[in-house]
């Protein structure tokens, strides 16, 4: 345990500093909890619907090289282009090859975590494109040049002032003091370039290896124009985006818009099989480190992630801390577990930021049990392979010492006197170190002189002595 | 029925009166209860951390200390949680005596079945339900969960029902964390505070007096904030609310402390 804060914790701390965002942000997300959880509870069957959609995932994860290959047949059978990328930087190569390739320059896309993931945006920008996210908050996001702060609600840290503050330095929008206003704003800039665009490039939300179709869920219909207007379409999707069958369909859209947004359905669903008649789609599917982590046992279900951000509307510290406090492109719950199982030591504080309450756990469409997950995170940073150790040799020395010490009745009991003690007649040396982040906000516990078991075994002496009497009662 | 008495090692070390408490409830339920004198921890403060290697001596001492007991029982829900996921993940140690670990309340309603009348409790009490207790032992119905889980209500807030003259006062946010979260406490102390005072806030603002839990680790962070923020609330757990003790007074002035 550093003394210093680094990582989550400092960042948390800046989000916090701005107390009225802070509680903003921290509403905002609990009435999408609480819409959540009426949708949820309108459907008798919910518990059954998320067993049933963890055990399609699990079972096409199990599967996922004999659907991948269902898929691609069945996808170019339509007329799609199926391309399959290692990493983020051949699936940036394939994306920029097609563009170029067919003189592209202006490029509408859609919401997708996984070019978040790959870093589409700016690398198409440093060779010469314009590409311009469609979705309102990812437009926000883009023109304030910042990350999305959540997979769902991209510009959830921002408040109506921020965004026509954005829109004025950025579009030279008049100045606009509500909602409304804005988004109309947005969408006439937006209009001007769907108009313009030369491609569209799309995420995925499930891909079906029957029929190879692909599925794009919106709420703001800019997927179905950025495809319809183009004649090139390009759909990037990481390969767990996987369900075997349409009829499997069904289950995944009911859980997806009532865990994401408390809807009963997204307001556009688009059902995509094979291009439109002159047109070409082009489905690039992305493994990434995908095919690592379907491997690791202990973490594998976090591949069934629908990225519904459901998670991070329920946990209590993404609430107060803001998703940029995460530092990675998906942040919460789900993103402290893949981000630090793809590069341990870059973020090793976040299976920290999380008290274990297992509400993630509950709330999760496709029950990964997320808090286990971080836990056991934790046991491999202090016990794991050396090189995935994040932490010293020195937390692991005091934790042993800990454990031989508190082995014992008689240590346990003359550690426990000695520090009430020392707390008692130096409180000063509580206001240092470690023990400074508890006394900073709280005052201590009571420190009493003597500790239960050394009240009870007298007690029980007393009472030996003279029977009849009622030991346990408090004289 | 052999029934053992675990005390946490910070009950044990800061809150003696919770463990007469325990007794006294038990005994007035007619329990014959046993408090070895060999335990010590759960061992939870080193596995929340990630120390499993290190809590294992832990482990074991719990292992022999409570063997041959049927039911150990546990007056905090965290605890509890984490000796019943240590003895999952021990595949030696099934049958032992971390799978007999029962929490204070769920042991009064489940395994006694019949709770004892308790004395009258004129106050307006909230209870604040613990998330191990909750969604890790099962002990209630977390709020995220829709219709088909087939859980009841908590035991703790069936026994608080069954109290005379006790009010209970629900919070808007009926089950969110409090930020304790051990070691989370210290690791992410801004968040941790920021999540207890919304806590005391949701509690307060329908004039609770007492906040109640079957955790006394999430009551000791939940005082801590109310002391130095000079809240007329105060915590007590429930078994001290069930025996009938005098809730504390609030201290108007705050302790010196640093800011």
């Amino acid at each position: 345990m550093t003394l210093v804060q680094l990582g989550h914790p400092a960042r948390a701390r800046r989000f916090l500093a701005d107390v009225e965002r802070a509680r903003f942000h921290d509403a905002a997300l609990w009435q999408i909890r609480e819409r959540r959880d009426q949708r949820a509870a309108e459907l008798p069957e919910w518990e059954a619907l998320r067993e049933l959609g963890a055990r399609i995932k699990a079972h096409t994860l199990a599967e996922l090289p004999e659907y991948l290959e269902r898929f691609e047949q069945n996808a170019r059978r339509h007329g799609a282009h199926v391309h399959f990328a290692r990493d983020a930087a051949e699936h940036n190569q394939i994306v920029f090859e097609l563009l170029r390739a067919r003189g592209v320059t202006r490029v509408v896309k859609s919401k997708s975590m996984l070019t978040e993931e790959c870093g589409l945006n700016p690398f198409l920008e440093r060779r010469g494109l314009e590409v311009v996210d469609t979705d309102l908050g990812e437009l926000i996001v883009q023109l304030r040049r910042e990350p999305p702060s959540h997979i769902v609600l991209p510009a959830i840290h921002l408040r109506t002032a921020d965004v026509s503050e954005t829109f004025s330095r950025t579009l030279g929008a008049p100045p606009l003091a509500d909602a409304q206003s804005l988004t109309e704003f947005a969408r006439s800039h937006l209009r001007a370039k769907f108009l313009a665009a030369q491609a569209g490039i799309t995420g995925v939300n499930f891909a079906i290896a029957e029929t190879g179709g692909i599925v794009v869920c919106t709420n703001e219909g800019n997927a179905d124009l950025g495809t319809a207007l183009p004649d090139l379409h390009i759909a990037c999707m990481g390969m767990e985006k996987l369900l075997p069958r349409a009829a499997d369909l069904g289950v995944f859209l009911r859980l997806l818009a009532r865990s994401a947004t408390g809807q009963a359905i997204t307001a556009y669903t688009a059902h995509y099989h094979g291009p439109r008649p002159g047109g070409e789609l082009h489905i690039v599917i992305v493994d990434n480190g995908r095919s690592a982590l379907r491997g690791e046992v202990r973490h594998r279900a976090s591949l069934r992630c629908i990225r519904c951000g459901a998670c991070m509307n329920t946990c209590p510290v993404f609430r107060r801390s803001g998703g940029h406090s995460y530092e990675t492109h998906v942040p919460g719950p789900i993103g402290s577990i893949l981000a630090p199982l793809r590069e341990p030591s870059a973020h090793q504080s976040l299976p920290h930021a999380c008290t274990l309450c297992g509400s993630c756990t509950a709330v999760c469409p496709v029950k990964i049990n997320l808090h286990e997950q971080l836990l056991e995170l934790r046991e491999r940073q202090l016990e794991g392979p050396a090189l995935e150790r994040g932490r010293g040799s020195l937390e692991r020395t005091l934790a042993q010492l800990l454990g031989w010490l508190l082995k014992s009745p008689s240590r346990t009991a003359q550690l426990g006197a000695v520090l009430r003690w020392l707390c008692r007649r130096l409180p000063a040396l509580t206001r240092y170190g470690a023990l400074r982040r508890w006394t900073a906000t709280r005052e201590l516990p009571p420190l009493p002189a003597e500790s239960f078991h050394v009240q009870y075994a007298r007690r029980r002496a007393e009472r030996a002595r003279s029977p009849g009497d009622i030991g346990t009662r408090r004289e | 029925m052999r029934v053992a008495l675990f005390i946490p090692c910070y009950i044990d070390q800061l809150y003696p009166d919770v463990g007469f408490a325990c007794l006294e409830l038990l005994e007035a339920h007619g329990v014959q209860v046993e408090v070895p004198a060999g335990q010590t921890c759960c061992g939870q403060l080193l596995t929340n951390r990630g120390a499993l290697r290190a809590a294992r001596p832990l482990a074991h001492n719990f292992e022999a200390t409570f063997a041959g007991y049927d039911h150990v029982i546990c007056p905090s829900g965290s605890c509890a949680a984490a000796l019943r996921r240590q003895a999952e993940s021990w595949q030696d140690r099934t049958r032992g005596a971390s799978t007999r670990v029962v929490e204070l309340c769920q042991f009064l309603v489940s395994v006694l079945g019949t709770p004892a009348r308790a004395p009258a409790f004129p106050h307006r009490v909230v209870l604040h339900e613990s998330c191990h207790a909750l969604r890790e032992l099962g002990l209630g119905r977390p709020s995220e969960l829709g219709p088909g889980h087939g859980l009841s209500e908590s035991p703790a807030r069936q026994l608080l029902c069954g109290v005379p003259e006790l009010s209970l006062v629900e919070p808007a946010r009926s089950d969110e964390c409090c930020g304790f979260g051990g070691s989370f406490s210290i690791v992410e102390p801004d968040i941790s505070a920021r999540m207890g005072s919304d806590r005391i806030f949701d509690f307060e603002r329908l004039g609770a007096e007492v906040v109640t839990s079957t955790d006394m680790s999430c009551l000791m962070h939940l005082s801590g904030l109310m002391q130095r923020q000079c809240r007329p609330l105060v915590a007590m757990h429930i078994s001290q609310v069930l025996v009938g003790r005098t809730p504390p007074i609030a201290r108007v002035l705050p302790r010196t402390g640093p800011q």
